[in-house]
């Protein structure tokens, strides 16, 4: 079994899913309430990585964090290691890959949030950032919840972009999707089924308990 | 600087509505603000609580919540004000106890002057606070959002149709509870309405919208008799009067009232004799005649003098009516057609009769 490039996935995968709700809660709260007129070219924006090959987006992304690119050259300014090839390039990758899995949901959760409710908050003296995380972020948990397991559960997934971006550096780069790539490439079929049914496991079981606890939730916990 | 009341003035312009109101009513008692659907009684009560922002100035005694020319917009949070929302807005994800102390909590221990106990028992929700709002009738949810309010205990309360969305049984269920209010508390209340019965049981000052400008404003029972007010609301036009409880003819099951206009006979309610009631006479049921007639089944009929006249809608008219003494009047309303009152041929200053076919007990 492939221990490593297990753990690195799910590292990877975990940090990711917690950079996004970071950074995907507040992008999302401000597309669901802006009436900002070029609200919709941000939206496509976030949307573009649902629809690029994944080889085109890893193209871009190994320019931008090339030593001379624009933001490897900042990086390495700042005194940062190499970006490419690099765990902490995976991880910028792959915020930007799952980006639409957790804005999207959550945009949506945020949209359909009961104006009167945060109205009322407000009126019960809970200043913005109180009635955000007292009445939006529990009324909107479902939302959180499916944009958590969806950015977690699409990096698992991710192949493309590591490709480009990381290669295939074992305990830094090599996470399962190489690896099975890998092991199919020099007929290590027996490997390959073996990391393929644990993915397969992991995935079924983390989309299972999203969908279990939204219905869950639906009908009022 | 001491300000006393509440003084108001409101400037906003929308694409299909525009509100214009300046105003200062008391700072006790309720205060009905009163008018049609889309008259801007909504845009009103959230531009005072900060919801909304327009152009202007409001201040409550001597806060200052908002005044353009100094630049001060206190943020809603910041206001001392209880909001009751026509459609409740319960939060759904707390109880109906984490509703009502949601508010209470972010109030300073030292401001907490509406006791929190106290406030449940007179709103009869001591069985339902392990409850979620999703579980609770339409009248349970709105009886919630008037406690959550109170206990913030607010310097004005402002309710938004607290009734509208409930049906008649709920409606009727709920009332006293408002009444109470009124008696045990001492926060003026801004009361939106259009319905005018509720409007004549419970407010003391009324403040009348129409498309966005204030029409008038000033005490209910002066108000009432306004037939420039009246005009608009003729289907509903009324009047109110203060009685005490004279006599009762215990044969007939009738009771006497008496108020400054000389006596009513209602179906008998058996209440202690001197008792002040509130009396709601409707324009519709009064009518007039130049002679006491004898042979009507009308029990109730009363002296009076054509105080003034007024047009209300092309075959109507509505008639202003003095009773009682005639240098203190109690002023009656009559809606009748103008043909009637063309063959009367009414006028200011004639003595005639009006004849009340109902009489309704509001309190």
């Amino acid at each position: 079994m492939e221990w490593p490039a297990l753990w690195l996935t799910l590292r990877l995968a975990g940090i990711t899913a917690l950079l996004l709700l970071l950074f995907g809660t507040p992008l999302a709260w401000w597309l669901a309430r802006t009436r900002f007129r070029f609200k919709s070219v941000v939206e496509t924006m976030v949307a573009l990585p649902l629809v690029l090959p994944p080889t085109v987006l890893g193209f871009y992304l190994l320019l931008l964090l090339a030593p001379d690119g624009a933001i490897g050259r900042l990086w390495q300014h700042l005194g940062g290691d190499p970006l490419v090839f690099s765990f902490k390039g995976l991880v910028i990758g792959s915020v930007v890959y799952s980006l639409p899995f957790a804005v999207q949901p959550l945009q949506a959760a945020f949209a359909t949030l009961s104006r009167g409710c945060m109205e009322a908050a407000a009126t019960l003296r809970a200043a913005p950032l109180d009635r955000f995380l007292s009445v939006a972020v529990p009324l909107a948990r479902p939302g959180f919840l499916t944009a958590a397991v969806l950015g977690f559960a699409h990096t698992l997934g991710e192949f493309g972009v590591v490709l480009m971006i990381g290669g295939n550096i074992p305990g830094r780069t090599r996470v399962i999707s190489i690896a099975v790539y890998d092991q199919v490439e020099t007929l290590q079929y027996r490997q390959a089924h073996l990391l393929s049914t644990a993915v397969l496991m992991l995935s079924f079981v983390l989309l299972f308990t999203v969908y279990t606890l939204n219905r869950r939730h639906r009908r009022g916990a | 600087m001491a300000r006393d009341g509440i003084l108001g003035r409101f400037d906003l312009a929308r694409a299909a509505f525009a509100l214009r109101a300046e105003f200062s009513v008391p700072d006790r008692g309720i205060t009905a603000v009163f008018g049609p659907s889309g008259s801007g009684k909504t845009t009103l009560l959230r531009c005072i609580a900060g919801l909304e922002r327009a152009a202007g100035a409001f201040s409550l005694d001597d806060e200052i919540w908002q005044d353009d020319a100094t630049g001060v917009f206190v943020a809603p949070h910041c206001r001392a004000i209880g909001y009751v929302f026509q459609e409740a807005n319960l939060f759904p994800h707390l109880s109906v106890r984490g509703n009502i102390e949601y508010g209470w909590r972010r109030v300073p221990p030292g401001g907490r002057h509406v006791p929190l106990d106290r406030t449940i028992e007179l709103l009869g929700l001591g069985g339902l606070l392990s409850r979620f709002p999703e579980r609770l009738s339409g009248g349970e949810r709105q009886r919630v959002a008037i406690a959550r309010a109170l206990v913030t205990s607010p310097r004005l309360l402002l309710m938004d149709e607290p009734l509208s969305a409930l049906d008649r049984e709920a409606k009727t269920g709920l009332m006293p509870y408002l009444e109470s209010l009124h008696e045990t508390l001492a926060i003026p209340v801004l009361y939106v309405s259009h319905a005018l019965d509720e409007v004549t049981r419970l407010a003391d000052h009324l403040l009348v919208l129409r498309e966005g400008k204030i029409q008038i404003h000033g005490p209910l029972a002066d108000m009432l008799v306004n037939l420039q007010f009246s005009i608009a609301e003729a289907d509903e036009a009324s009047v109110i009067v203060d009685a005490v409880v004279a006599e009762h003819e215990d044969r007939y099951e009738l009771t006497v009232l008496e108020f400054g206009g000389g006596r009513l006979t209602v179906a008998q309610r058996l209440y202690p004799l001197g008792r002040r009631v509130r009396v709601n006479i409707h324009a519709r049921d009064v009518s007039i005649a130049l002679s006491r007639s004898a042979d009507t089944s009308i029990l109730n009929i009363l002296p009076a003098r054509v105080a003034q006249i007024a047009d209300a809608g092309p075959a109507q008219w509505l008639v202003r009516l003095d009773t009682g003494d005639l240098r203190a009047p109690t002023s009656l309303l009559a809606r009748i057609t103008r043909r009637s009152g063309e063959a009367l041929s009414l006028r200011p200053g004639l003595a005639v009769y009006a004849q009340i076919k109902s009489v309704a007990l509001v309190g």
